[in-house]
Parts: C-alpha cells; structure tokens; sequence
C-alpha cells in the first residue's frame, strides 16, 4: 500500500509537467497581448511595444518556457505581469475562499443526496422516487447563475436572512464565515447534489436486488440497517468515484459562483487572468488545480479499499 | 470515551460556538459610518499611474498621490501642490514653489527633487510630456520647495499639462519610486494624496483599501473636482470589486456596499424604486462611441468608403444600443469633441449627423469598392464595444459591404489592432471603442483625433489638415482662437473621417442615502464625501 502510494505520488510529476508543457503552449499561441491591456486604450503602438519588452513578452518561445520550468523547479510560480506580485502570494489570498466553498458544498450535497438517492431506491416508483428525480433534473437544467441569483433574491434581498456577497474569513468566526458560504455551497451544489443523487439512486437499485439483501431481509434486519448498512456500503465505490469526477465540476462551478456571488476566490483569480493574459497567474493556478485534482483522484482509489475489503494495491 | 460522553462534550463546544463564536464581529454604529465601501468600474489589477493609463489605476491614484495643479469643475487647472508659479518675460522659464507642509505618507516632506523625478518620469508616457520634453531646455530643483523648468519656446498650456485629469495625470511621487523606468511598474506607493494605499489588505481582483492620512494639509478653498481643499472626511475608503452588476445592485440595495460607480442602465429603475439609494449621472463629461478605420489598406484607405460609412450611420441606432432609450444620457455629435466643454464644435460636422443609408450607398457605389472583405474586430467581453461591433455589422451590410465579423475578446483587440499588416493577412478593417469625454477636450490629449500618419493612433489616418491645426492651438493665447483652431481641425477631421463616432452617451451612479457629498465628475472623488 505504501509502495502504491509513493508511487502515485511519483507519478503526478510527469502529469504535471505535461500540464506544464500544454498550458504553456496553448497560453503562447493563443491571441491576445498583456501589454496592449497594460498600457490602455490611449497608449500610442511604442508604448505597447515597450512594455511588451520590459515584460519579457518579446523573448522566443524557448526561451521563456525555458526561464518558467527553471523557477517553477525551484519553487517560484514567478509574479504576476499585472499586480507585481509574487503568484504565489495572489494564490494564498485567494485559496481559503474557493477551499472553504468547496468544502461546505461537498459537505452539503453528500449529506443532502446520499440520503435522498438511497430513499428514491427505496421507494422506486413512487411520489418520492419521482421527486427526487425530478428534484435531480432541475438540478442538471438550472445554471449556476440562475439559482445564485434567485437564491440571493430570495434569502438576502427579500428575506433579509443572509448577505448577498463577499466572504469573511474562518479567522473571525463560524458565523460570519458560514452566513457567507451558505448561498453560494447552495447555488454550487445544486449540480452536485443532483448528480449524486442519480448516481446513488441507479447504484442502490441495482445492490438492492442482489441476494444478500434477500437474505439480510430473510434474516429479520430492519430496513434501515439494510439501506445504509448492507447496501450503502457496497454501492458506495461508484458513489465516491463520482464525488470525485464531481470535484472537477466544483472548481468549474467556483468560478461563476465566486463571480455571482463576489467571493474573492481562485476561480475569480482564474478568469481575471484569462481575460488580462496573465500568462503566470494563469499557469500557477491551472497547476495548482490539475495536482489538486491528480491529489483527488489518489484519495480516491485510496478509499476504495475502505469501502471494499477486496481491492488492494 | 462512550457514546453519551461524546454526545454531551459535542453539545458543549457547539453552545461555545453559538455563543460567542458564531456571532458575526460586532461592527459600532461610528465605525460603519467611518468607512466609505465603494464598488468601483473595474478592477484595481495594478497600481501605478505612470506604468498603465487604466481609470481605474487613475482613479485610485487621485486619493494617494497628489498633483501640482488640478482641474477644477470648469476643467480649468487651479494650483493644487503648488504654492505659486512665475514665468520669465520671454515665457521660456517657468519657476514653481510648493506649498508647506507637504508629507509624504511615510513622513517625510515633498521635495523639489521629487517633483522633478515624478514629471521626468510621467514625461515619456504622456502626450503633453512628451511635447514638454521636447521643449525641455532644464528642469532643477533649485531648493526644497522651488523647482525651474526652462523650455525651448513658451508653453502656455503649462498648468494644463500638470493639472489635467486625463491619464496618466503628472502624480508626484518620492524620488526614490519615481526614478523606476516608466515601462517598469513601481512596488512602492507612497504618496501625498488625502489617503493612504493600506498594501497588507490589497487584494486584487477583489479588494483594495484606502486610510485617512492624518499629516495631508488641505487647501483652504474649497472643493471642486482635483482643485481646492481635498478634505478626508471618512477614516477608511473600501473599494470592493464586484464583476457581476446584479450583485452590485443587490449588495448596495441591501445596504453591504454604500456608493456603486457605474451601475448599468438596466437596473437603474430598480435602484430608482429603493428609497434609500439616490441615482444620478456619474459623469458630466461622460463617453464618446466610436469605431476606427483602418486607413492603411482597402476598403478604408479610400476617402469614399469611409464618408459612405460615416454618411450612413445613425447615431441613434448606436446609442440605443448603448444606453437605451433614457434620453438624459445620450447625444448625437456633430464634433469630435466632447459636448458642454469649451472646444466642442459642430463645425463642418453636417456628415456626422446625415444618417443617411441611401445616401452612402451612393458613395459607396463612387468609391469603387470592389466587395474587399471587411475585417471587423469585435471585443465581446466589453458591453459597449459588443452592441456597437453589432450595430456596425448591420449597417455594413445594409450598405452592400462584405462583412467579416471578428467576435473576440478585448485582449485580443489590444494586440491585433496594433498590426499594420493587409486585413488578409492577420491585420484588420476596422475595431470598436470609446474614449472618455475627460480625454477629449482637447487635441494634446486627444490621441483619437490626431492624424499624424505612422505617429498617430491605430488606424494610423493621415491628414495634414488636421495636424496643421495643433500647434495653432497649442499658440492660441484665448480660447476665441483656440476655438477658431479647433473648428477647423474638427472640419478636417470629419472631411477626412479620420475615425467614426457614434454619440455621446453618459453613465450614472448610485449611493446609499446616509452618503453624502458625492460630485458629478470624471472620478469617484472620495474626498467631500461622509456618512451617517
């Protein structure tokens, strides 16, 4: 198991410097040109040209790539063309909101929709199954955007019960932290809880007809003990394998709720920097997210084991 | 530990929590009204004023660094860090003095040698700098609070030049920083505005703060826009960045934010229905439309085509799209310059006002155009510039042109736009934009209007007519003969169509009621500004 683990670590360095390669390309033929922002719309075509130099923007390919793996070996995701600051530094300030968002969302939509993909299986066929299910389609159908501003409209302008927008810190207290996320995990997770919930619900149909919940039932077992003992557990590897294909979708998520919502995060960074050419900015946090995302992935074949005693590494 | 055990020690630390560590931070009725939160245009991404020409920089610049004159609300430079100012007999030397008690806000004083680091710097990256600097004979400090600057000819445009609003404003700054190469960006922001920059609780893309300085010495007259006592009547001004304008609009109705810069104007009726928000036009001097041709390659390097397509445009359509149909907040134009300011002329600008479809379909048909497509570059990621490139689309079709519509995003614009290949070869026809109306006032910061082939701006139009009248202007001792220049370089400018405007359309604002002091203007002055 050890011996699997580092090498799963290992192997997240060629995936990385793949990463590396292809967002550094796709970053250097795609249209667009910092400068040309920097300098604004009044500035003459020298001006452009010499900020472009002062950059660094002028430098051939290689030689730029060359310079990036150089400090990303070291450790440096380089400064940022726009702010002067270190990248680094851009990605602390902004990783506890888009941390704490994902957190309270994965929160909330695995302990909102386990439990309802396990009553829908339950109760196949019935009003509860068809609402849980039509429950997940309007999930799957409604935009982010759409439910983050009905949800603001309702909860914070109407009712008065939450703020619109902005995040405080866990450092000044549970309330005022989770008043601020409670809108967004819920607008995020409309997705995820639909997803899980259909997932959840195929998988305990099909565990459901197995023989040994027959027999569980043959044997007096309550019907609880069944669902979330006996049949849970084996249904429970699709389960985390979605959770976490799902998180791919959170990170995509984040960035239009973080804009909705005015949440000072890493997908807002993200899209502020596509749209500048902030080519550092751009490639520490798309590194940042494909480890993050390599880093889900080992969790999860991790958990595989727990759930099920017969797989090993 | 069993079961009940556990049980018991959960309950405890979530009663700690709902007592105390739940609540929200109490925030005292004085301290809320002590802090101004502000939702600015854009995103303070960086912060030096010299480096990027970005109003945003520019409007966070005008809190933290101070200038030596400043346009008052008459867009006339009154003395701001300036005590006094003597010009020599012959016009060519020009000696200033600095008010006392000027402090930087890391304590130490301004000096002379600050200011002449600060203007050598903004020089370069100015158009009045950089005619300044071709003028320039000696600019010395000469003691702590007097400097000298000995030109080549008079200048008289001189106050003008150090007190203007439009980017990049002459801020001065400690030698130190202001020594930086102006293509390099400065890391240190000290200046000796009314506020201070608080760096530790700068986020950017999300937040940046401003503090009272305690050592800033107002003027004694009074306040009107750059000019007169800048008076810092809250201890801290929060700009929150806010990307989405229905969260801004919910934020400030539901009282987390108190004044919104540029609310746009489909939610200003749902502003307008909160009694406590107030609305008004941000800015008097507001936004030229306008989209730009390029005159080095066909079909735009023919006279003809461009009058056909500045015959048939209808500014209207334009501004529709634009701003709507609210009447308060659009005008079509018969100049290039900006409406309501002393230069702005009408003269010669029949064409501009035509709207007339049939009409340059004539010219068109004159021109010899030959069905050459029609590169036309269209930044969707900016509003403005998108419901123009659509407008634009139409009418160029409507006119029997070949369109080749390039939706794109502004980054994208910013570079191709400065490519002076063939359309056909990664070049373009024509992009879109808008110039405030702060830097169309007159023809030295005007960079849109000027005409000077490969110097001028991208479209790189060439017309000596226009040109011709600069340096009239720049000489004109009263504004009857500035106006005399100007009418005629406007005559020339619409002969030629050395651009396309397409109206003039203005913006407005929003603040909470407890705000009070809030100016019409081409900044969000923080300045005069309090809150109950």
């Amino acid at each position: 198991m050890f011996a699997y683990v580092v090498r799963r670590v290992l192997a997240t360095i060629p995936v990385m410097a793949i990463v590396a390669l292809f967002v550094f390309s796709l970053l250097y033929i795609a249209p667009g040109d910092p400068a040309a922002v920097i300098a604004g719309d009044q500035a003459t075509p020298d001006d452009v040209e010499r900020i472009r130099a002062s950059l660094g923007l002028d430098r051939p390919y290689l030689v730029r790539f060359g310079a990036w793996v150089w400090d990303i070996a070291r450790g440096d995701l380089g400064v940022s063309i726009f702010t002067n600051l270190p990248v680094s530094l851009m990605i602390k300030q902004r990783i506890e909101p888009t941390l704490s968002l994902m957190v309270v969302t994965l929160i909330l939509a695995v302990s909102i929709a386990v439990p309802m993909g396990v009553v829908a299986a339950w109760k196949v066929g019935t009003f509860v199954d068809k609402f849980v299910m039509g429950f997940a389609v309007l999930g799957f159908s409604v935009p982010v955007f759409v439910v983050g501003y009905l949800l603001a409209y309702i909860f914070a302008l109407e009712l008065d019960w939450l703020p619109v927008q902005g995040y405080t810190s866990f450092t000044q207290g549970f309330g005022p932290w989770i008043q601020n996320l409670i809108l967004p995990a819920v607008a995020l997770g409309s997705v995820y809880i639909a997803l899980i919930a259909r997932i959840t619900r195929a998988t305990m149909l099909e565990v459901l007809q197995q023989d040994y919940i027959r027999t569980a039932r043959a044997k007096g077992a309550g019907q609880r003990s069944i669902l979330f003992l006996h049949a849970l557990k084996n249904a429970a590897v699709p389960i985390v394998t979605v959770i976490g294909i799902g998180i791919a979708l959170l990170i995509g998520g984040a960035v239009v709720t973080e804009s909705v919502f005015a949440i000072p995060g890493l997908g807002r960074l993200t899209v502020d920097a596509i749209l500048r050419r902030d080519y550092p900015v751009i490639q520490g946090v798309v590194l940042l997210f494909s480890f993050v995302y390599v880093l889900v992935n080992l969790v999860i074949d991790l958990l595989y084991t727990l759930f099920d005693p017969r797989i090993r590494y | 530990m069993d079961r009940r055990t556990f049980l018991k020690a959960g309950a405890g630390v979530a009663a700690i929590g709902a007592s105390g560590g739940m609540s929200a931070p109490a925030l005292s009725q004085g301290a809320n009204a002590r802090t101004l939160r502000f939702v600015p245009q854009a995103n303070l991404a960086n912060f030096d004023p010299i480096w990027t020409t970005q109003y945003v920089v520019r409007n966070a610049s005008v809190m933290v660094w101070d200038t030596l004159y400043g346009f008052d609300e008459n867009l006339q430079p009154q003395r701001q860090m300036v005590e006094g100012e003597e010009v020599s007999q012959d016009g060519k030397t020009w000696t200033f003095k600095l008010r006392e008690g000027l402090k930087f806000h890391d304590g130490e004083p301004v000096r002379s040698k600050d200011v002449v680091a600060s203007l050598t710097r903004w020089m370069p990256r100015d158009p009045m700098g950089q005619l300044l600097r071709t003028l320039n004979e000696e600019l010395v400090a000469v003691d702590d609070r007097t400097f000298r600057w000995r030109l080549k000819a008079p200048f008289t445009k001189m106050q003008m030049a150090l007190g203007k609003n439009a980017t990049p404003m002459a801020f001065i700054m400690p030698e130190r920083i202001a020594k930086t190469d102006p293509f390099t960006q400065i890391n240190e922001y000290v200046g000796s505005g009314p506020f201070r920059f608080v760096r530790d609780e700068w986020v950017p893309g999300a937040k940046a703060v401003f503090a009272k300085f305690d050592g800033y010495v107002p003027r004694d007259e009074p306040n009107s826009w750059l000019a007169g006592g800048k008076r810092a009547l809250v201890d801290r001004v929060e700009w929150t960045i806010m990307p989405d304008p229905a969260t801004a609009s919910a934020a400030l109705q539901n009282g987390e934010v108190d004044w919104w810069e540029n609310p746009i104007t489909d939610l200003v009726p749902v502003l307008r229905r909160n009694r406590n928000i107030a609305v008004d036009i941000a800015d008097p001097l507001g936004n030229i439309g306008s989209f730009r041709m390029n005159h080095l390659h066909p079909p735009f390097n023919n006279l003809k085509v461009r009058q056909a397509v500045m015959t048939a445009l209808s500014q209207d359509d334009y501004m529709g799209a634009v701003v709507g149909n609210d009447p308060a907040l659009r005008k079509t134009l018969g100049g290039f310059f900006t409406p309501g300011t002393p230069l702005y002329t009408e003269e010669g600008g029949e064409m501009m006002k035509m709207a007339n479809l049939e009409r340059g379909k004539q010219l068109l048909r004159e021109s010899g155009y030959n069905n050459e497509p029609v590169i036309c570059i269209v930044a969707q990621d900016q509003p403005i510039t998108k419901s123009q490139g659509d407008v634009t689309a139409d009418l160029l079709k409507r006119l029997g042109m070949n369109v080749d519509f390039v939706a794109t995003d502004w980054g994208t614009v910013g570079q191709r736009r400065a490519m002076k290949n063939p359309p056909n070869q990664g070049g373009w026809s024509m992009f879109h934009t808008w110039h405030a109306g702060a830097d169309a006032t007159n023809p030295m910061i005007y960079n849109a209007v000027r005409a000077n082939g490969d110097g001028a701006w991208f479209g790189w139009p060439n017309v000596p007519a226009v040109e011709a009248e600069v340096p009239n202007w720049l000489a004109a001792t009263d504004l009857a003969q500035e106006r005399a220049a100007i009418g005629r370089m406007n005559r020339a400018a619409v002969e030629n169509v050395v651009y396309c405007p397409t109206g003039f359309f203005l913006g407005y604002q929003a603040w909470r009621r407890n705000v009070s002091g809030i100016v019409k203007g081409p900044i969000p002055f923080a300045w005069g500004v309090s809150k109950t």
